[in-house]
């Protein structure tokens, strides 16, 4: 309801920024009447990872959400504003007059289509919004080649999609180099080589004459040198510039090359009317980027509000990755600073470039440039933007330190220094809230915001909560959970030494409170790797996750994978033939998993007994692919039938599988054998790793592919088969008995201290006098493994469990299949929504 | 299409009590809607809706049970959002919240109104 006391504020546009300065006035606005005109047919979205709307399954990239602004007590009005009447305060659309007291300008801004010939044609398309993906998307489908004009940021995203869309690309850059505005020369080169070897053309000096037609429609482009290609669509990504035309026709200030002019506060030349974002001009600069926009969003918004906080400009650094390749570049990246000096290092094996552009003294970095390796971004950004003093020499901060130890320079921020650009979040203010209480990551970003941008600060962010605490007198907490004061090998040394059989026991004697979804599955596991009981026993059943629980892989939408174990990934044409019959019965997705196994995906909870009922009649076994457990050993055909292997890696694969099949561990374990150093079955990024020699077998430990990549390194060497297992019973017992839930053996060995030649000296040299007992512990879960689906068939109580509804026999409706490349996928939210009946009434 | 149907709530039996686990939970179909009933002592249930509206999954049932501070909550088996059982609350958003239901148990039964 509007009343003569109400502040009316009008905000024209609704896209990243517009939305963070609405999100920044939430809660503030008892007084106001806010209302927003919003020209694309749906909320704000996220711009900056547009690209990502090609992705299976497609993400949401929404911001804005109605539900929100009412929430807020914002009015959304969908329309384009035509017209702003600064005399009568009014902003116009086709069909109302909208009346303010403050409007706030966030038009964002429009890509640039440089004047070529034929730039109107059909199979042109700019870069921009969700109907231009779609547009692209749908024209894709019927081009060959494409061709992306701009070899910026935005450019290359728009390549690599075209890529990913199975279009044979071209980028057009008329600069000597690619992001031209962020790399210097030598990192352009090899950004340039990086993105060839992807299979992408790129034309770098280039200038387009004019794009060739035929019946209307793109077939072609012509350069100014007389070359030509072929191309069916041409994306341009030549920069951006301003919208300001509503602002320019009702007179406000704009900048000579375009920009609505504001001064520190986002102010126009008209006091009651604010500009923010990319259609703003701040001392004759566009800010083309999110981050800025930002600042400007709650500038304006504390403004607003009665605070008085000022826009002075910002960081243009960016990090990001594109196509797969890091690209860094922050302050001075060009050494325009008088008397800076550069410094480089370039890695032509690794494919990565570095340069430091530092003060005069050397004693500062003013800016740098990284190419293909980003992992120091954020350490040297802080030392820029602090003006820190370099710790060590400028020389550490370039050349990697050596592997295994050696110094690794961290320099101590400052409290000023940002640690999160996105939410404007300093070192201070992360300090003041674990003082306050927040003394974890969720608590942080919670209560200072940090880290729920781009999340790429949270390394950061963890490492000064750890700081802090130590700061604060308080031991750093390795307890698992709020239940238990204990890390998870203190936990497995009680329930061991205490020889306790369940969670209540522990939880009895040790913890408070019921236990959560931490400490259950870990207790879950210790009791698994100790005892190897049942583990749906009525006891234990409870504390399993999922997976466990219902001895399958839950994926998205509630149905599960069936993994079957075919140890070794060796597998008679019989079987073969079983797992397609009931794959076809039970009408399952298909996928060959990167463990040589054979994974059937929609399987719904009422299904699994019968379909494993079906496969335990044909010979198969639980493949644990659902536990924290040891999943494949992989092989490659070895000597068996290779002309380069030297020994039968197949045959130690599958019985390596068989010995520690249903071994449970703080993470999930993989095996791998090769049958020669040319190492087919990659054996190298497993956590335990085999190859053959001529000699015998060399025995490798804690890799892992995944999220970080890690190759496994050297145990012992030249083993014959008898030592090799039993230096693995050791090595896997003496992981399981001392690494941190959900530790990785990489991560773990890591942390271990004395690192890899402390664990052969317990390995290989038993410096500690426990391989007997690790040996012990091997051998006893080998004698009570058992197959927990076999088990679960012959228990009729159990089966009551899986299915959907306790009170009919029902299955999930919302469960819903489409067809894809012949073959069943979970329907998305948006094909569902057409197919499902909806009940309310709550 | 989209077709909104409107039921009023009514008591429903639903199971016996032996039929849910200690500290687990199962899935119920009431009324057209899908409940999922926790059994978080030996005679203490709670019935929220068994639909994690942050994966759109029918799976809340299928979570774990536990405590944080004093208040009982269930962790979603898909991306572990944990909710106060009692109100419905997402712990880490207050704002968003899942319907809940009032279940009793009478003479070994258990009873759910939805």
């Amino acid at each position: 309801m509007s009343t003569q006391n109400t502040h009316r504020l009008l905000v024209i546009g609704n896209g990243m920024v517009g939305h963070k300065f609405l999100e920044s006035l939430q809660n503030k606005t008892h007084n106001m009447e806010v209302t927003v005109l919003c020209e694309e047919p749906r909320l704000a979205y996220d711009r900056v990872h547009l690209t990502s709307y090609f992705d299976q399954p497609k993400p949401d990239l929404a911001m804005g959400r109605i539900e929100d602004y009412q929430a807020w007590g914002i009015r959304v009005v969908m329309e384009k504003a035509t017209h702003i009447d600064r005399e009568q305060k009014t902003v116009h659309t086709s069909t109302r007059a909208l009346k303010y007291d403050t409007l706030v300008l966030a038009t964002g801004s429009y890509p640039f289509v440089p004047p070529i010939q034929g730039k109107d044609a059909e199979g042109c398309f700019v870069y921009r919004t969700i109907e231009d993906m779609d547009a692209i998307y749908a024209y894709a489908q019927s081009s060959k080649e494409g061709v992306v004009i701009g070899g910026g940021l935005l450019g290359l995203e728009a390549a690599g999609a075209l890529k990913a869309l199975g279009i044979k690309t071209h980028v057009v850059e008329f600069a000597p180099r690619l992001m031209p505005v962020q790399v210097d020369e030598q990192g352009g080169k090899l950004l340039k080589k990086k993105i060839e070897n992807m299979g992408i053309t790129v034309h770098t000096s280039t200038a387009t004459q004019s794009i060739d037609l035929e019946n209307g429609k793109v077939k072609g482009l012509t350069f100014s040198d007389g070359k030509s290609i072929e191309a069916q669509m041409v994306i341009f990504s030549a920069g951006i510039r301003p919208r300001d035309e509503l602002a320019r026709a009702s007179g406000l200030e704009v900048g000579e090359r375009g920009g609505i002019t504001i001064n520190e506060a986002c102010q126009t030349s008209d006091p009651s009317i604010y500009a923010i974002g990319e259609c703003a001009l701040y001392k004759g600069r566009i800010y083309g980027l999110v981050a800025p926009g930002y600042t400007m969003a709650r500038v304006v918004a504390d403004q607003l509000t009665g605070g008085k906080s000022e826009f002075t400009g910002a960081d243009m650094s960016t990090k990001l990755k594109l196509l797969g390749v890091d690209v860094g570049s922050f302050g001075d990246a060009f050494a325009q600073t008088p008397g800076s000096e550069e410094m480089f290092f370039t890695d032509p094996l690794k494919g990565t470039y570095k340069k430091l552009v530092l003060s005069a003294d050397g004693k500062k970095v003013l800016g740098g440039v990284l190419v293909g390796d980003c992992s120091d971004y954020s350490n040297l950004h802080s030392l820029f933007s602090n003006a820190m003093d370099i710790p060590g020499g400028p020389e550490h901060l370039l050349v990697p330190a050596p592997a295994g130890g050696g110094t690794q320079v961290k320099a101590t921020l400052p409290m000023t220094a940002t640690v999160c650009s996105c939410e404007n979040v300093s070192k201070g203010s992360i300090c003041e809230a674990v003082m306050g209480g927040a003394q974890d990551i969720p608590s942080i970003k919670k209560c200072t915001k940090a880290g729920t941008g781009c999340g790429g600060c949270v390394p950061m962010v963890t490492d000064i909560l750890k700081e802090q605490l130590l700061l604060m007198g308080q031991e750093v907490s390795n307890s698992i959970c709020e239940h238990f004061d204990y890390s998870r090998q203190e936990l497995f040394d009680l329930i061991r030494i205490k020889e306790y059989r369940t969670f209540g026991e522990v939880l009895e004697n040790h913890g408070h409170g019921l236990g959560c979804e931490v400490c259950k599955p870990a207790v879950a596991s210790i009791l698994a790797s100790l005892y190897n009981e049942y583990i749906l026993k009525q006891e234990h059943a409870p504390l399993q996750d999922t997976n466990d629980r219902f001895l399958a892989n839950m994926q998205k939408d509630g149905t599960y994978s069936v993994v079957p174990r075919v140890a070794g990934g060796e597998i008679t044409p019989e079987k073969l033939i079983v797992l397609g019959e009931v794959a076809k019965k039970y009408n399952l997705y298909c996928k060959i998993t990167g463990g040589q196994r054979i994974d059937l995906f929609g399987a719904r909870q009422e299904e699994l007994p019968l379909i494993w009922a079906d496969l335990i009649a044909a010979g198969f076994e639980s493949g644990h692919a659902y536990g924290k457990s040891l999943r494949t050993v992989k092989t490659c055909v070895g000597e068996t039938w290779c002309r380069y292997g030297v020994q039968d890696s197949t045959t130690l694969g599958i019985k390596l599988e068989e010995r520690y099949k249903g071994l449970r561990s703080p993470h999930k374990l993989k095996g791998g054998v090769s049958g020669c150093t040319r190492e087919c079955a990659e054996a190298q990024g497993k956590d335990f790793g085999i190859i053959a020699t001529e000699k015998g077998w060399n025995l490798y430990v804690a890799g892992n592919g995944g999220m970080k990549p890690k190759h496994a390194q050297l145990l012992a060497a030249d083993l014959d088969e008898e030592t090799l297992v039993r230096y693995l019973d050791r090595f896997l017992m003496y992981y399981i008995r001392t690494a941190d839930r959900l530790q990785r053996t990489s991560v773990w060995l890591e942390k271990l201290e004395g690192g890899m030649d402390y664990l052969r000296k317990v390995i290989v040299e038993d410096s500690l006098g426990i391989g007997a007992e690790l040996e012990a512990a091997m051998v006893k879960h080998v004698g009570t493994y058992h197959c927990e689906w076999k088990e679960t068939l012959a228990n009729p109580e159990k089966m009551k469990h899986f299915r959907h509804f306790i009170n009919t026999d029902e299955g999930d409706d919302n469960v819903v299949m489409v067809e894809e490349r012949g073959q069943i996928r979970p329907a998305f939210d948006f094909e569902k929504a057409d197919l499902l009946p909806m009940i309310s009434g709550d | 299409m989209t077709q909104t149907l409107t039921r009023e709530a009514v008591w429903v039996q639903v199971c016996e009590l032996n039929d849910i686990l200690l500290h687990a939970g199962v899935a119920a179909k009431v009324n057209g809607k899908q409940i999922a009933i926790f059994r978080v002592e030996e005679n203490l249930l709670y019935a929220t809706s068994n639909f994690d509206p942050f994966t759109k999954a029918n799976v809340l049932s299928r979570g774990i049970i536990g405590t944080k501070g004093d208040v009982y909550k269930v962790a979603s088996p898909l991306l572990k959002h944990s909710f106060n059982l009692k109100t419905g609350e997402y712990l880490d958003d207050p704002t968003i919240t899942i319907p809940t239901y009032e279940v009793r148990v009478e003479d070994g039964k258990v009873w759910v109104k939805a």
